[in-house]
């Protein structure tokens, strides 16, 4: 069992809590790093789009899992990230100009989405923002001088500073980068002020509001990062296929990316990692599936969506804390193996918080 | 003047006249309770306090300030902290993140500062973290510090919403009905703690309790009201002998019975 002596206030901001974790995530990097000499290039890819989901997983993680807003909305974000980047990569923005203002241009539309947003909670607020996810796909279907239309757009190649990002080796790099300064953002943001008003947020409205927390203000910074993380994520995809058109960003992508939240474990950001693992290697665990099982049940057209409902649906009855929270089960069983009580993990009984405000 | 000046408080729901022209007025320093049956309107004061309705009619000030001006999350930048009847915590959150967000009114950083860490949104982080620590050991609070709010007793969530409260380290603390669901010996420590914060923090206590023993402990006056209207205000040996008072408590018990 490993206790942890705190000695100092600053080991609880600390972003790794002990030397343990140093160790286990360095290792982490040092394999990642190490992986394009060893891996051929569609694992490569495969790779690429997990860390390409795990940034998509993050921006929607921090609104949903973090913020309690529930948005259906999010392939909008990815659509409009991806279409800003390529748009200005094709009229001659140099990379490393384009995308960062791709994502500020998706954050800002994030934030204003969140203002009629505002007064909504959940199931309105689910259909408000798929009604935005509509609003976006019909623009984009009909501007046809921007997007291409119906025909899509290709997007050029990446080039930063002179260097082409052409191989899959160099591109499972940017996104690995990508990926660890967006995991920075987000846990600098929930150790300060901002982040924690969301958490305040999400668990109590009116307590938030008695602590000085203003809700609008809050909701609008949640929606407008979780759209930009979105945005940085729909810019890379972009170049992860190198054609864009609307059937790439369709509800089906919002589901998907809220699958990923919740199987990995809302509101934890290993959540969205692993939720990301999953999503990303799941297709072709369906596809091996369909291989295995008799064809009349293996050839069904919706089995693909099928199988991601029901598992949505499984988490949210017996797993709510996803994927990291059995983790957290797990590494406790061995850390207390002779003592492990089963009652530990039960349930605990929460007040009911009747009368409001009464 | 006074510090904190309640004048003419009206507001119905629907039909319902929660609070009908009530007026006091709580200096400062200060401990004053306002004692009443169930439904007398004694929270629905404290809720227009913070700003979550608005008056029908009537004003409410603190110093200079009209807090009727204000929207409810500027309530406690004017230094006004308060806790809930049936408590609302951050109920997925431990002990010490409920405080830092009680910390939340006293921040200076901005949004791109607290994203790179910037070291003026770090010292703040230490700051706020002696403050909390400081609450802390205020009400013993040390051994819950990394436990989740759903784990805790229904009497430490009570106290960990009054720390939350004083992380906000405000100038008038509303507390509705503290003692409530507290053991006998709870409710000792929470009559200490009431007297350290009045005393030693020099905050201003509004307090809306049931348990007459703590009220008559700790009260420098007792504010006494029934179906929303006001029937008396003094000391709390004159308020707990008042006839209308007596008479609105029997009124009570007689209905329930
Ligand atoms: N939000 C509300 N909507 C309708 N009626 C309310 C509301 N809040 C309080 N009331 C009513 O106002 C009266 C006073 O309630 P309250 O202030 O909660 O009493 P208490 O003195 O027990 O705290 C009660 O009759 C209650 O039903
Ligand atoms: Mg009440």
């Amino acid at each position: 069992m490993r206790f942890i002596f705190k000695t100092q206030y600053e080991q609880d901001i600390s972003l790794l809590k002990h030397r343990g974790q140093l160790f286990w995530y360095g290792l982490l990097l040092a394999v990642l790093i190490a992986a394009p000499l060893f891996l051929d290039r569609f694992y490569l890819g495969e790779i690429s789009f997990v860390f390409i989901y795990a940034i998509a997983g993050l921006g929607l993680m921090l609104l949903t899992g973090f913020t309690g807003q529930v948005s259906l909305g999010h392939a909008a974000f990815l659509a409009i990230g991806a279409y800003a980047h390529a748009y200005m990569l094709s009229k001659g923005l140099a990379f490393v100009v384009a995308l960062p203002t791709a994502m500020i241009l998706t954050g800002i539309v994030g934030a204003i989405v969140a203002i009629p947003a505002l007064r909504l909670v959940g199931i309105y607020l689910a259909i408000a923002t798929l009604a935005f996810l509509i609003i976006v796909e019909q623009i984009i279907i009909r501007w046809v001088s921007v997007t291409g239309g119906g025909r899509g757009m290709l997007v050029p190649p990446v080039e930063i500073f002179g260097l082409a990002v052409a191989t899959p080796g160099r591109f499972f790099y940017l996104c690995l980068a990508l990926l660890i300064v967006a995991l920075i953002f987000v846990m600098n943001l929930l150790r300060a002020p901002s982040g924690r008003a969301m958490i305040a947020v999400r668990d109590s409205e009116i307590a938030a509001r008695s602590m000085g927390i203003n809700l609008a203000k809050t909701k609008a910074t949640s929606f407008g990062i979780s759209a930009a993380l979105t945005g940085l994520a729909g810019a890379l995809m972009a170049h992860h296929t190198g054609y864009i058109s609307p059937e790439a960003f369709t509800l089906t992508i919002s589901i998907q990316l809220l699958l990923l939240i919740v199987v990995g474990g809302l509101g934890s950001i290993h959540g969205a990692i692993l939720g990301a693992i999953f999503v990303g290697f799941l297709p072709q665990g369906i596809a091996l599936l369909r291989d295995t099982l008799p064809p009349a049940i293996g050839e069904v057209p919706g089995l693909e969506p099928g199988v991601f409902g029901l598992i949505l649906i499984l988490f949210l009855l017996f797993e709510p804390h996803g994927i990291y929270g059995q983790w957290l089960k797990v590494r406790q069983f061995f850390s207390e193996f002779p003592l492990y009580r089963r009652a530990t993990n039960k349930r605990q009984k929460t007040y009911l918080r009747t009368e409001r405000v009464r | 003047m006074s510090f904190f000046r309640a004048s003419n408080l009206c507001l119905s729901f629907g039909g319902i006249r929660a609070v009908q022209d009530v007026s006091f007025e709580v200096e400062k320093g200060e401990v004053f309770s306002i004692i009443g049956p169930n439904g007398a309107g004694k929270t629905t004061v404290f809720n227009l306090i913070s700003q979550f309705y608005d008056l029908d009619s009537g004003s409410l000030h603190l110093g200079e300030t009209d807090l009727g001006k204000l929207q409810a999350h500027d309530v406690a930048n004017v230094g006004i902290a308060r806790t809930f009847q049936n408590t609302e915590l951050f109920e997925h959150e431990t002990v010490l993140q409920n405080l830092l967000i009680g910390c939340h009114v006293n921040r200076r950083s901005g949004l791109f500062s607290e994203l790179l860490h910037l070291p003026g949104a770090r010292k703040q982080e230490l700051e706020f973290r002696q403050t909390v620590e400081d609450v802390i050991d205020l009400v013993d609070l040390q051994a819950y510090r990394y436990q989740s709010i759903g784990s805790l007793s229904y009497g430490v969530r009570k106290m960990v919403e009054i720390a939350r409260a004083l992380c906000v380290k405000p100038r008038l603390l509303l507390l509705d009905e503290p003692a409530s669901g507290l053991n006998p010996e709870e409710t000792d420590d929470l009559s200490f703690w009431i007297e350290d914060i009045s005393q030693d923090l020099g905050i201003t206590v509004l307090m809306v309790e049931h348990d007459m023993s703590l009220v008559s402990r700790v009260s420098n006056r007792v504010l006494a009201m029934s179906e929303g209207k006001l029937i008396t205000i003094g000391n709390p040996g004159e308020v707990q002998r008042h006839p209308e008072v007596l008479e609105a408590y029997l009124g009570q018990s007689e209905d329930a019975a």
